[in-house]
């Protein structure tokens, strides 16, 4: 087996955060949490609930953007919401921008009356984050991404849940922040961003210095486990054969 | 006297003729899937303006904010997927066109439209505690349930307000001449709820059928509309482009790709985009599209 990449690193963390959640419909938002969700069905949680990402449920485990063999489901976008509500959902999402207390933004950056650059709305961020599980990728750690406050408050962080109360706080379940360089969580002190784990290769110094905001971690940091040879092979010769990941993660 | 119900058809200049300045109008599909492009394309060449327009948005959005027709936008996003970020909305809201701005989270929206169409002031919802939703629409208010909740103390929910419509705008790919109306594509959307939300709901549609041709071959359950919802119906072929219309086209992604980066350019090669597809009639826009393609195929 060649050497192992970045890239193969971010997809079994990916596949890691949904390795406990039983069975749930796991909601990728983009390529690299789309390749992990698979792999974990394909490993640590064969009962995941998996759709194409525009309305059928997968009975099988297809490669990326390949068409679908066996269908168990139907999930049009009104049964998405309903499945939302009733909490039986992990969606990982992208983030332009996360904040210290865990709060996400894809609506606009700048003052939200007349935006420098308008970014896509705050689309089901509000309500993923007070109803099920969410996550976040990161393809770029950097210190734009990684802000002290976020422009715009989307996706909710465990301290705004709190502070909207009892309703909001709930179901509010942040999961786990996957980027190129380290897997994060927000059980740092106040409910913050702390860091879980830096991938093979990296340092700590490196994860604080792509952060714009003091970033909690153990000093004796774990690092990111390594894929399997099962792992690697589900990825390169299975999910991922064209090697689409690294558009995401390029080869270092 | 045969109980035949009326005949609801209507040109595309008709229906946009019934709708007047000033009205919120509901636009169905979502992003860039099933939208009525021909109606929106027809609203572009009208009079009409200071509309509030209320859109799980994409190129529809995109066309009428350039156009300078949008007072006030309710939207939850704004996307071509293929191109994530529109670039003529992208646009309006950086150089503040758009006088009012209600972002709404996505299935806000719908519990919105639920409300409307229930006839109901608001329904409660997670959705918005917590976010910037609440912070930007101070105008939304929470309600607190009147049972105790699991630990006794009962939770304060977000009550979404009903999202009325004056009109309500869809595509769909069958109906009859009466309003019942059928989508043959993965996805219902929320056609049917635009429809129940508003005081007139017009369907435009790929073909116009006769009422047994709705089912001959196309399962009860994909009768979305009922004509009770359908104050009026007009054929308009092709009438989505350039987003998908599944299984009778899909999107046009060269035509959007040409869209998006005449939008993204200068004011000329707007203004060039606009003159070849936009400035005539619905039928000039197809032959430029039907020329478009023909060009590109090369």
């Amino acid at each position: 087996m060649s050497e192992i990449t970045r890239a193969d690193v971010c997809a079994a963390a990916v596949a890691d955060a949904f390795a406990e959640d039983g069975e749930i419909f796991a909601s990728p938002m983009g390529l690299m949490p789309m390749l992990g969700v698979r792999l974990a069905k394909l490993t640590s949680n064969p009962d995941l609930v998996i759709s194409d990402g525009e309305s059928l449920f997968l009975a099988g485990v297809p490669p990326l953007f390949a068409k679908a063999d066996v269908v168990e489901g139907w999930i049009p976008f009104r049964k998405v919401f309903d499945v939302v509500a009733y909490g039986t959902r992990h969606v990982m999402m992208g983030a332009t921008q996360i904040d210290r207390a865990g709060n996400q933004n894809i609506s606009a950056i700048g003052p939200f009356d007349r935006p420098t650059r308008q970014l896509l709305g705050s689309r089901g961020a509000p309500g993923n984050t007070v109803n099920n599980r969410t996550s976040y990728w990161v393809p770029k750690h950097s210190p734009r991404a990684f802000v002290e406050q976020v422009d715009v408050v989307s996706g909710v962080g465990p301290q705004r849940a709190a502070a909207a109360g009892p309703a909001a706080a709930r179901f509010n379940d942040i999961h786990r922040i996957v980027t190129d360089l380290a897997v994060l969580d927000v059980t740092g002190p106040g409910d913050t961003v702390r860091v879980r784990s830096v991938h093979p290769g990296v340092t700590l110094d490196e994860v604080r210095a792509a952060t714009g905001f003091e970033l909690a971690a153990d000093d004796d940091v774990a690092t990111t486990r390594e894929p399997t040879t099962e792992e690697l092979l589900l990825i390169r010769e299975v999910l991922d054969p064209k090697g689409l990941r690294f558009k995401e993660v390029p080869q270092g | 006297m045969n109980g035949t119900p009326r005949d609801k058809t209507m040109t595309i200049d008709e229906v946009i003729g019934s709708l007047e300045s000033g009205m919120t109008i509901g636009i169905g599909g979502w992003g860039p899937r099933r939208k009525p492009m021909a109606l929106v394309r027809a609203i572009l060449r009208s009079d009409l303006t200071d509309l509030t327009l209320v859109s799980w948005g994409g190129a529809d959005v995109g066309l009428l904010a350039r156009a300078g027709k949008i007072r006030k936008l309710v939207y939850a996003f704004v996307s071509l997927d293929s191109v994530p970020l529109e670039p003529n909305f992208q646009r309006a809201r950086q150089e503040g066109t758009i006088p009012e701005i209600v972002e709404l989270d996505e299935g806000m929206f719908q519990t919105g439209l639920r409300a409307a169409a229930q006839r109901l002031p608001f329904l409660p919802m997670r959705a918005g505690l917590g976010s910037d939703v609440l912070v930007h629409n101070p105008w939304i208010r929470t309600v607190t349930s009147p049972y105790p909740g699991p630990d006794g103390v009962a939770e304060e929910l977000v009550a979404v307000p009903a999202l009325e419509l004056d009109a309500a705008l869809v595509h769909l790919n069958r109906a009859d001449r009466h309003g019942n109306a059928t989508y043959l594509g993965p996805d219902p959307y929320f056609d049917d709820l635009f429809c129940m939300a508003a005081r007139r709901a017009y369907v435009s549609c790929e073909q116009i059928v006769d009422t047994a041709g709705l089912t001959v071959d196309t399962p009860v359950q994909r009768l979305l509309i009922s004509r009770m919802m359908v104050d009026g119906v007009v054929e308009t072929p092709h009438g989505a482009h350039f987003t998908t219309c599944t299984p009778d086209y899909e999107r046009d992604e060269r035509f959007q790709r040409a869209y998006a980066e005449a939008a993204k350019g200068s004011d000329e090669d707007w203004a060039a985009f606009h003159d070849r597809f936009l400035a005539g009639d619905e039928d000039a826009y197809q032959a430029a599209v039907r020329t478009f393609a023909e060009e590109t195929a090369r």
